[in-house]
């Protein structure tokens, strides 16, 4: 069992409700349910519709999970489930029915830092990772530079954004430029058709003061601002808006800062290898940009398929089947949801 | 048949296993733990608790009665997706009883109202005679609620206050609705309902959540998807034009 174990993972930290299920690294199942289409309207995750949503969701994603994967509950060596960070609201769904599945079939559970989980999914795709590793994890709930020097014992934060993630920048540029919502994908698409060199936008924390005391930290909210006054200015001199220009500059100016930082901080700590996870690691500008600068170092970059990216149960069970196998103790049943769970541990220790 | 009994809709978490006979209920164990932020810490380990107290085990227990409120969404949502979640891993089936009514029918004979606290300055409530739900759930001020117990009409009361509490009496005058109030929010705002307030009975006890779905139980009635009371919508509102940036 400890070589294979056959782990069930639960994640319920913002919009998406997953259930995984990998023995060792083969990932066997990953149903997915999302309230996201309930949030559109709001332009952004309401924090108790994606609460409701995750109760109303949890028992037939699980039950799809099972089937895909053809094992039962009493299969499954170790449940493990996200117990932070994240929405507390919504957390607490998925940590209650992760006791309740794991008090009813008996199995131990395993509380898992969300942030770690993201790392831990790649190993699915690209076998073990070699340690240590710098990740970058960028969506629209998290922007974070990572060391891991060890998967299942700690991770060492780097940086991380001061004000707005990567992910809600691009939800707040595609809401002022009508676009819609999620703002990723769709300003992905718009800026391919626009000139990323057409408007020099700022590049936040990256001046020569900054850098002192934020080197491996994230600034956003200057850039969106910068985005609506350019457009504002434009509207009011009646002006028609280049939304695919605006979109390739936006993107451009968010890339550039993400990749820079997240080479710099391999560079700083001597890494060969970068893993870049979260919603915003789908972003087609964003891996080559990453690819093309990490080359110039000889560093590796790692990006999961972006299904595997965004929110998921497989990385929950990934990170929780690295657990088993490294005999690291479950967590116990009274293991809390913790919307500010540091990375400093990995799991809540038993 | 053995009965795993969970509330969550109150400040209490609630565990108990009660033996459903033929022609009656016999009490297992029951643990409770008040902490109005602490169900998602406490209930299981109380499951756990009172398993080891019976010497029994998961797969010991044949059905699941689970509280669905109304109460506090985030408390309220965790009995509900551990009682979905046991159910599911033991296949067993999963019943839905209004926490309220456990109040009731625990309140005994009489007019009883029934008020646990809601926050926001509101109380859930109901309205019980002999332990039959007469009329609720709703949520409103504790004020509105005094006043409809009272017998007055119009005014500043929720609408939905009024139409049921008229079905219910089948007339306008709601005068000498109840005699006693109970429930956790009874003792918070014992004074603006003006009955007398029952004050050791303030949480849905296991045994009288598993009477209220016994008959389903001796049945064998299929089991039932836990949708939760919430009796409010979400507080979201909808972005408005954006601001400007520029000045
Ligand atoms: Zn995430």
């Amino acid at each position: 069992m400890r070589d294979e174990p056959l782990v069930l993972g639960i994640e319920t930290s913002c919009d998406e409700t997953g259930v995984g299920i990998v023995r060792g690294h083969t990932l066997l199942a990953d149903a997915l349910a999302s309230s996201v289409d309930q949030h559109a309207r709001f332009g952004g995750v309401v924090p108790e519709v994606a609460s409701r949503a995750h109760l109303e969701a949890l028992v037939p994603t699980m039950q799809r999970a099972l089937d895909e994967a053809g094992v039962t509950l009493a299969d499954i060596d170790a449940i493990a489930v996200t117990s932070g960070p994240g929405l507390a609201g919504a957390l607490l769904v998925g940590v209650a029915a992760a006791k309740g599945y794991a008090l009813a079939a008996e199995k131990p559970i395993y509380g898992v830092n969300h942030l770690a989980a993201h790392v831990a999914v790649d190993t699915l795709e690209h076998g073990p990772l070699p340690e240590p590793a710098v990740a970058m994890l960028v969506s629209g709930g998290h922007s974070s530079l990572l060391l891991v020097d060890d998967l299942t014992a700690g991770v060492t934060p780097l940086g991380a954004t001061i004000d707005d993630a990567a992910g809600e920048a691009f939800d707040k540029v595609a809401r002022l430029l009508g676009l819609g919502f999620p703002g990723g994908p769709i300003i992905d698409r718009a800026a391919r058709e626009g000139d990323p060199a057409s408007i020099a936008f700022p590049r936040g924390l990256t001046a020569a003061k900054d850098l002192a005391a934020h080197r491996f930290d994230f600034s956003f909210s200057g850039l969106k601002t910068a985005v609506a006054r350019w457009v504002e200015s434009r509207e009011r001199a009646g002006e028609p808006v280049p939304v695919a220009d605006v979109s390739a500059s936006f993107q451009e100016a968010v890339c550039d800062v993400l990749t820079a930082k997240a080479i710099d901080a391999c560079r700083a700590n001597g890494v060969g290898t970068l893993v870049i996870g979260g919603g915003v690691a789908a972003n087609s500008r964003l891996r080559v940009l990453a690819e093309e600068r990490a080359a110039k170092h000889g560093i590796a970059v790692r990006v999961p398929r972006p299904g595997l990216c965004t929110d998921n149960g497989a990385m929950v069970a990934a990170l929780g089947s690295h657990l088993v196998r490294a005999g690291v103790a479950p967590s116990r049943l009274d293991l809390p949801a913790d919307s500010a769970m540091s990375l400093t541990a990995v799991s809540v220790p038993g | 048949m053995l009965v795993l009994a969970l509330d969550t809709a109150t400040p209490a978490s609630t565990a108990a296993l009660v033996e459903v006979t033929v022609d009656g209920l016999t009490g297992v164990a029951e643990r409770r733990t008040v902490d109005p932020r602490a169900h998602g810490e406490r209930l299981a380990p109380e499951i756990a608790a009172v398993l080891a107290d019976a010497g029994l085990r998961p797969r010991d227990v044949t059905a699941i009665v689970a509280g669905v409120g109304p109460g506090p969404f985030t408390g309220l949502r965790v009995g509900l997706a551990t009682a979905a979640s046991m159910g599911q891993a033991l296949g067993i089936p999963t019943y839905a009883v209004c926490s309220l009514d456990a109040l009731g029918r625990a309140a005994g004979p009489g007019r009883v109202l029934i008020a646990t606290d809601a926050r926001r300055r509101e109380v859930y409530f109901a309205t019980y005679a002999d332990g039959e739900r007469v009329t609720g759930p709703e949520v409103a001020k504790p004020a509105d609620v005094a006043a409809l117990v009272r017998g007055a009409t119009g005014g500043s009361l929720p609408a939905g206050v009024l139409v049921g509490a008229e079905e219910a009496g089948g007339g306008t005058s709601m005068a000498g609705l109840v005699e006693r109030v109970a429930g956790e929010g009874a003792l918070k705002y014992g004074d603006v309902f003006g009955v007398p307030v029952e004050e050791h009975l303030l949480y849905p006890p296991g045994a009288a959540l598993v009477a209220l779905a016994a008959e389903r139980i001796r049945a064998g009635a299929p089991g039932e998807a836990l949708t939760p009371l919430y009796l409010r919508r979400p507080d979201a509102v909808e972005p408005s034009a954006r601001k400007a940036v520029l000045t």
